[in-house]
């Protein structure tokens, strides 16, 4: 029965997007009705296959649902080497305009693709790799199989849907203009369809669960989905033109627009970037430690702290601007206050190690996640100080901002996520261990460095920028024009753009380790059988 | 008085007091008398059930 009323809907959106496709106002809508047709017609055909089929007579499903994570593994090792590729060809085409090829002119410039960078690393390589493992330990520390069934397929394949329409529409021109929230109206408004998904299946996963309490990886995730819901919905209040166009116009305007937007897009990176990916090292590295967290305590207390701090740091990207200047202090002050926070969770990610720190020599694994704890306490302590205004008048606009994005970004996010991923291939795949510890190796060091010479050289080039453009002579006049700086710059954006290859190759080599521990890493024994009975 | 005074005046007062308040209880909470000893089980929890889900006859309810 419910197959009709499937198909009804389905039928209904397939017709629906011909007949979109076919009153496109532009080029971006009309390629995202034909890709809509073409999943929902598929999708009908599918579902018209099974129906009225004899049913067959399934057991009942125990045991963790890990299909769905084996899926969002191998999708955060593809978006995330997609996503590196795209950065490291924009960082050379910043060095070398002529890679703005002529013939790509209007798709594949540096203004197209630097966008569908930014998504493809932070929402299609972080998002799914959140998914994944939010997923994975909401089931073990539950004590108990996904909540929903399905629902958490639907969540899988809807986020991706989510991105490939984002990313099409970037290269076509859909976007409102929003940092890190591009996407237009619709694709907005099947995000929020898909999270509310999302949410459902996460908090009816803890609902059920078997363990008294809610391990603390969780209260993390269950924020960052909560505020990301609330971030997306109110950022990106706006009406559309028609519904056959992409555009729309935002409802708010002015600096009440750019107080929303960076409400948005600093919590974006606060519980986005942050409270999620500390979900995955409250996890991860006690596992791969095989010890219990440092403190449980100062977890709690860095849970608390950090949500209600971050949440109230956005208004430090306003500084100078026509935002109050008791707006501004208060981003500014409150950004300052997280450092506690943030140092404390640091702390208790790398103390978590004590009397197991022998573990650094002879796994390259839990090197992997503790570099990327010392890149959160590094980018933690780079940013509040970044916040107060004496320094933001030196450092904003300039690519000194870049850096200390991509030290938190490749630093933090990357690594704990790479390390995730060594840790639950075997897991997920049944494998007694990786296909190769010295690969893992290689990938640290190539991935390490790439970030040093990112950061570095971003360091050089943003500084010297700022005092370029703040430099007068005698009388008062500027010294330098934007051009001089930007010649000035060149061969700092060659090695940020060498430090981009070797993090793409260390991730390359990522892909290739992992493929081979699914191909060629030796089974794990079954443990079942070994068990005596109880 | 208009909409704007009306919740600026709410958020500079009680919301304020509100949040601090909630805040420091939270805090004050994790330091309760007993709590390293109950936190350890929590903090141990990623070690069991690795595998498969507890039945309701386990003992993982503790």
């Amino acid at each position: 029965m419910i197959n009709y009323l499937k198909l009804a809907a389905l039928g209904v959106i397939t017709l629906f997007a011909a007949i979109a496709a076919n009153y496109a106002r532009d080029l971006a809508y009309m390629v995202h009705a034909i890709i809509i047709m073409v999943v929902a017609g598929g999708l009908f055909l599918w579902t018209l296959r099974n129906t009225d089929e004899p049913v067959k007579k399934v057991a009942v499903e125990t045991g963790y649902m890990d299909g769905v994570i084996r899926y969002g593994v191998i999708a955060t090792a593809f978006w995330g080497v997609v996503g590196f590729l795209a950065g490291t060809f924009i960082a050379f085409q910043l060095a070398f305009p002529a890679l703005n090829f002529e013939w790509a002119e209007g798709y594949a410039n540096f203004g197209r693709l630097r966008p569908l960078h930014t998504s493809a690393v932070i929402f299609a390589f972080g998002g799914n790799a959140l998914i994944a493992t939010s997923f994975y330990i909401v089931q073990r520390t539950s004590a108990a199989r996904l909540f929903g069934g399905n629902a958490a397929w639907f969540v899988f394949w809807g986020y991706n849907l989510f991105i490939v329409l984002a990313a099409t529409g970037y290269l076509l021109g859909a976007t409102q203009s929003k940092e890190y929230a591009e996407p237009e109206w619709y694709v907005d408004w099947w995000l929020t369809i898909v999270w509310v998904v999302y949410l459902v299946v996460f908090m009816g996963t803890i609902f059920k669960r078997k363990e008294k309490h809610i391990y603390v990886a969780n209260w993390f995730f269950l924020s960052f989905i909560v505020t990301v819901a609330m971030l997306h919905i109110v950022n990106n209040l706006s009406v559309p033109v028609s519904i056959w166009g992409s555009k729309s116009v935002q409802v708010f305007s002015g600096v009440q627009d750019a107080m929303t937007q960076w409400w948005y897009g600093h919590n974006a990176v606060g519980f986005f970037l942050t409270a999620g990916f500390l979900g995955m090292m409250y996890y991860f590295i006690p596992k791969q430690a095989e010890r219990p967290v440092y403190s449980y305590k100062l977890s709690i207390i860095h849970f608390w702290a950090l949500i209600f701090i971050y949440i109230w740091a956005g208004p430090h990207h306003l500084h100078y601007t026509a935002l109050p200047d008791w707006a501004s202090t208060l981003g500014m002050v409150f950004s300052i206050v997280l450092w506690m926070p943030s140092w404390g969770g640091m702390i208790n990610g790398l103390m978590t190690l004590s009397g197991a720190w022998d573990k650094l020599r002879t796994d390259p694994v839990i090197r992997m996640m503790v570099i990327s704890v010392g890149f959160y306490g590094m980018s933690t302590f780079e940013g509040p100080m970044m916040s107060i205004r004496a320094v933001n008048s030196l450092s904003h606009y300039t690519d000194w901002t870049i850096g200390h994005v991509h030290s938190g970004a490749l630093g933090w996010n990357g690594m704990i996520t790479f390390g995730a991923l060594y840790y639950l291939v075997p897991k997920l795949w049944n494998k007694e261990r990786l296909y190769s510890l010295s690969l893992v190796s290689w990938h640290f060091w190539l991935a390490t460095i790439g970030i040093i010479l990112y950061a570095a050289s971003m360091w050089v080039t943003g500084i010297m920028e700022g005092l370029m453009w703040r430099e007068v002579d005698a009388n008062g006049f500027l010294v330098n024009s934007f051009a001089d700086t930007v010649a000035a710059k060149f061969p700092m954006y060659v090695a940020r753009g060498l430090g981009g290859v070797m993090f793409l190759s260390g991730s390359i080599i990522m892909c290739y380790n992992l493929w081979m521990t699914v191909a060629k890493a030796p089974a794990k024994a079954e443990a079942s059988a070994a068990v005596p009975a109880e | 008085m208009d909409m704007y005074t009306i919740t600026r005046q709410f958020a500079d007062s009680w919301m304020l007091l509100f949040l601090f308040g909630f805040f420091v209880s939270a805090i004050l909470w994790v330091f309760r008398p007993g709590s390293s000893k109950e936190y350890r089980k929590p903090a141990e929890s990623i070690f069991r059930n690795e595998d498969r889900p507890a039945n309701d006859h386990e003992e993982a309810r503790t």
